[in-house]
């Protein structure tokens, strides 16, 4: 059984076909890339997903369950979550409290407030490990806010890790920072999930980290699938080789 | 980073809010034995606007709302206490806060409820309606509230009528114990305010304050939290008007008309929101500047504003923040 | 009956009022989304500067008839006033966030009414002669002062005026094409700056007509911009915030309301309207026009 199933998604934006009835399966365990040029339907199939967007019709299966009309948070339990393209974190609070929160959260210990936060000894120690994992512990007292930009994505992807989901969605990883930057972020990342066997969706446009990274690769034009396999069997096709010369 | 002139030990971040608060509360317990009658009433006022503008700030600086209608808790507080007192003869102080501290949570859960459907401007505007809302019906309802001229409100009793002031020399006992009562309250209520902006729900709040979006992305009700922070925010300004009343002798709806609201938001910017100890600061300055301004010149408000103005000009993060940028500067931690 | 036109008139003369305050501030906000705490404050400088002018006018001899000219003449005032406000305590504060706006013009606001009590001490200014120059009214058995219904023509004449003004010139193009997108307006080369200071003049003036048609009726007294302020708030929620349209009909709903509920429901007058007002922003925060 796959992980996740959707069952002929579609989404149209006015005139805009964004999902034009989409069969998307993802593995257990993959290190997925979604690519295509701006505008084919990679982030509006993400947004469907994590329900962000309602679907115009169509069905989503996680872990053979319908969650088509889950809400976001009921699909966080139910083990997706997701990373943002536009770094979204909270820049008041340091970057310790930032992941410490996710975790709260997925315990649902939110509603504690008669304790320090500071008290909770599993959180801190879960806390500790994850930032260490991504290479963040030297800056856990910073404030968020404070980040470099490289560093801020990958505070981003480690407050979605730590909810600590079965299936992980990452919009754009690596944009906006230096190439040297970027190669750091997805050793990170990939090494991380794969270590802590999530599986991961990752939108991408950089097709070297693409190609580097994936075990497959999925590519979108127009609102549906044109290419889906192990990253040889892309480089080897044709038809897509020219969309992607157009877009990397 | 180059090491500081000053070298400090490592412990030093961490500790100091502790040491601050002892030392601030030591120097507290020492104020009425070096000072007169009237510089303690003053302080007593101060610490009372403290506690109204922490309970503000729960909401202002921790949740990221800006309420202009919170006069309506802090007069509820003082009108409980001046009813409590005509109706049914009631002196005790403790009777005062049990009673008085119901009314103001269940008027700020209700007003609450339904403010936090909105944000931002409409949010202020809908808190100052709803203060007006019981403003009017102090002004118009005089028979029941006393109007302008208000309801008088004589000396309480204190821990459970253990300690009253008749007698001779009673005003000077009442004004130093009431300021030792005001204390402890004063530091009962930032403890508790400490540790729920501390706890795991004040860093969710301070994340829907930060990231509202994302705060949802993980899955946070933002609804029921600012709710929340709405209601024990109205709680704790009721409790600053219960310890007011009685020390003014005096309530009138005044405290419940929307400039007073605009007070309580100007102290807390003056000591700096965006620091726990900030509105404390804010609070005992504004009530100390304002005494000032209004006994030297007729033009008080017009000292205000210009402070007010050049305040948020040039001092956004209000004395504490400023205080601490200046620290910051001076004693750079060591950070790898 | 005719009890009941007297009162019908005296709405009518309270929304003319109203809607000036209202549509001023709406204006503002909805140009430049700007909540001007201080715009109850420069309608009482509009009513003490026409008391004012009217006072030494009166003084120096001047006709009767030409007081009534000193009205825009204190509207503009203030509209001066408006233009010397906004570069120094507004523009500062636009990048930041609206908090800081209201923190600003309540310091305005302080600093207005003392300014008011400053220049013109604590008691009240009339300008009586103005009201009494016009000759009063017969409605059935009452007499009714015809000054009241002078300014009802004056309110109605101002919507059609501003009407025009937005809706018909250039002016007002400009106006609301950068009240519905600034920095659209901005990448066409209008030059937003420029636009916000008219845009706030013109509210000012707006206000300060407001006090100065008003205070030949009710004396300039101190608080009277606060006092205002709230009401402004609840007829700009009920029409909602940025709309003409929805000053006009939320000045003539109050108005109403209050009239109605002076004289049945005096106590609770006051605390209706605040809790129309809620009661308006919890169903339709937007109002009943707004755009917001």
């Amino acid at each position: 059984m796959s992980l996740l199933r959707t069952v002929e998604l579609r989404k149209r934006f006015g005139a805009l076909n964004a999902c034009d009835g989409v069969n998307f399966t993802v593995e257990k365990g993959e290190f997925l890339s979604l690519v295509g040029s701006n505008g084919a339907g990679k982030t509006t199939l993400v947004n469907l997903i994590t329900a962000h967007v309602r679907p115009d019709s169509g069905r989503i299966l996680f872990e053979g369950h319908d969650i088509t009309g889950l809400t976001v948070s009921a699909r966080i339990k139910a083990g997706i979550a997701r990373s943002f393209q536009l770094v979204n974190l909270f820049d008041g609070l340091s970057v310790f409290d930032n992941v410490a929160l996710a975790i709260f959260v997925r315990q649902g210990k939110t509603a504690k407030i008669a304790a320090l936060a500071a008290s909770d000894h599993d959180v801190r120690r879960e806390t500790r490990d994850v930032l260490a994992e991504f290479g963040l512990a030297a800056k856990s007292e910073l404030l968020a806010g404070e980040l470099a930009q490289g560093e801020r994505k990958l505070l981003d992807v480690a407050v979605a890790y730590a909810l600590r989901p079965k299936l992980l969605f990452l919009d754009e990883p690596t944009s906006g920072v230096s190439s040297a930057e970027k190669a750091q972020i997805m050793d990170t990342v990939s090494s991380v999930v794969r270590s802590g066997a999530v599986t991961a969706v990752v939108i991408e446009h950089d097709m070297d980290v693409v190609f580097r990274y994936s075990d497959r690769i999925v590519m979108m034009h127009e609102g549906s699938f044109l290419a889906d396999g192990p990253p040889d069997a892309i480089r080897a096709n044709e038809a897509v080789a020219s969309i992607l010369l157009g877009i990397s | 980073m180059k090491a500081a002139a000053i070298a400090l030990p490592r412990f030093h971040t961490r500790l100091w809010p502790y040491v601050a608060a002892a030392l601030g509360v030591a120097i507290l317990i020492f104020v009425p034995k070096v000072v007169g009658l009237y510089q303690t009433q003053l302080l007593t006022y101060g610490l009372i606007m403290a506690i109204a503008a922490l309970g503000l700030n729960l909401l202002l600086g921790y949740t990221g709302l800006l309420s202009f209608g919170h006069s309506a808790y802090f007069g509820l507080g003082a009108y409980t206490v001046a009813f409590l007192l005509q109706w049914f003869g009631i002196r005790s102080m403790e009777l005062y806060i049990l009673l008085g501290l119901p009314v103001a949570a269940i008027v700020s859960a209700l007003f609450g409820y339904v403010c936090v459907r909105h944000t931002r401007i409409f949010f202020g505007i809908l808190t100052l309606a709803l203060s007006q809302v019981l403003w009017s019906l102090a002004l118009k309802f005089f028979w029941v509230s006393g109007g302008t001229d208000g309801l008088r409100v004589k000396q309480p009793t204190l821990l459970a009528g253990v300690i009253d002031f008749a007698g001779s020399g009673g005003f000077s006992r009442f004004i130093v114990s009431y300021y030792y009562y005001v204390l402890g309250v004063f530091v009962v209520c930032t403890a508790i305010i400490w540790v729920i902006v501390h706890s795991p729900f004040g860093k969710a709040l301070q994340a829907i304050r930060d990231n509202e979006t994302r705060a949802q992305f993980l899955g946070l009700r933002v609804r029921r939290f600012r709710w929340a922070a709405f209601l024990l925010s109205g709680t704790f300004t009721g409790l600053a008007g219960i310890l007011w009343a009685p020390l003014n002798g005096l309530t009138t709806p005044d405290v419940v008309y929307w400039p007073f609201s605009g007070e309580i938001v100007f102290m807390t910017l003056l000591g700096g929101f965006r620091n726990f100890f900030g509105p404390i600061v804010g609070g005992i300055a504004f009530t100390f500047i304002k005494t000032y301004a209004v006994a030297s010149t007729e033009y008080w408000q017009l000292l205000l504003g210009t402070v007010l103005v050049v305040l948020v000009l040039l001092l956004p993060t209000g004395i504490v923040g400023g205080l601490s940028q200046i620290a910051k500067r001076l004693m750079p931690v060591e950070r790898s | 009956m005719s009890i009941l036109v007297v009162q019908v008139l005296n709405s009518l003369f309270y929304a003319s009022v109203l809607f000036l305050i209202a549509a001023g501030l709406s204006l503002i906000f909805g140009v430049m989304r700007i909540v001007n705490l201080a715009h109850g404050s420069l309608f009482a400088v509009g009513a003490y500067i026409a008391a004012w002018l009217v006072g030494r006018a009166i003084g120096m001899g001047v006709p009767v008839a030409w007081l009534l000219l000193l009205m825009p003449v204190a509207a503009l005032a203030v509209a001066l006033i408006g233009i010397v406000i906004e570069p120094l305590l507004l523009r500062p504060f636009y990048r930041r966030a609206e908090e800081y706006q209201l923190l600003v013009t309540f310091g305005l606001l302080l600093i207005l009414e003392d300014l008011m009590r400053l220049v013109w001490g604590g008691l009240p200014l009339t300008a009586d002669t103005v009201m009494d120059a016009i000759p009063s009214v017969h409605i059935g058995e009452q007499i009714y002062p015809g000054y009241n219904i002078l300014v009802v023509g004056i309110g109605v004449a101002a919507a059609i005026l501003l009407w025009v003004v937005i809706y018909g010139t250039k002016f007002g193009v400009l106006l609301r094409a950068t009240s519905q997108d600034r920095r659209m307006a901005a990448a066409l080369g209008l030059n937003v700056g420029r636009v916000y200071v008219a845009a706030f003049a013109v509210g000012c003036f707006m206000a300060g007509l407001g006090g100065a048609i008003v205070v030949p009726s009710h004396a300039a007294v101190l608080g009277m911009g606060v006092e205002a302020l709230i009401l402004a708030f609840v007829v700009v929620v009920v029409g909602g915030l940025g709309s003409l349209k929805g000053a006009l009909v939320g000045a003539l709903i109050v108005s109403f309301v209050r009239t109605a509920g002076i004289q049945f429901f005096p106590e609770i007058e006051l605390a209706v309207l605040y809790l129309i007002a809620a009661f308006v922003l919890i169903i339709r925060p937007t109002g009943l026009f707004g755009t917001a």
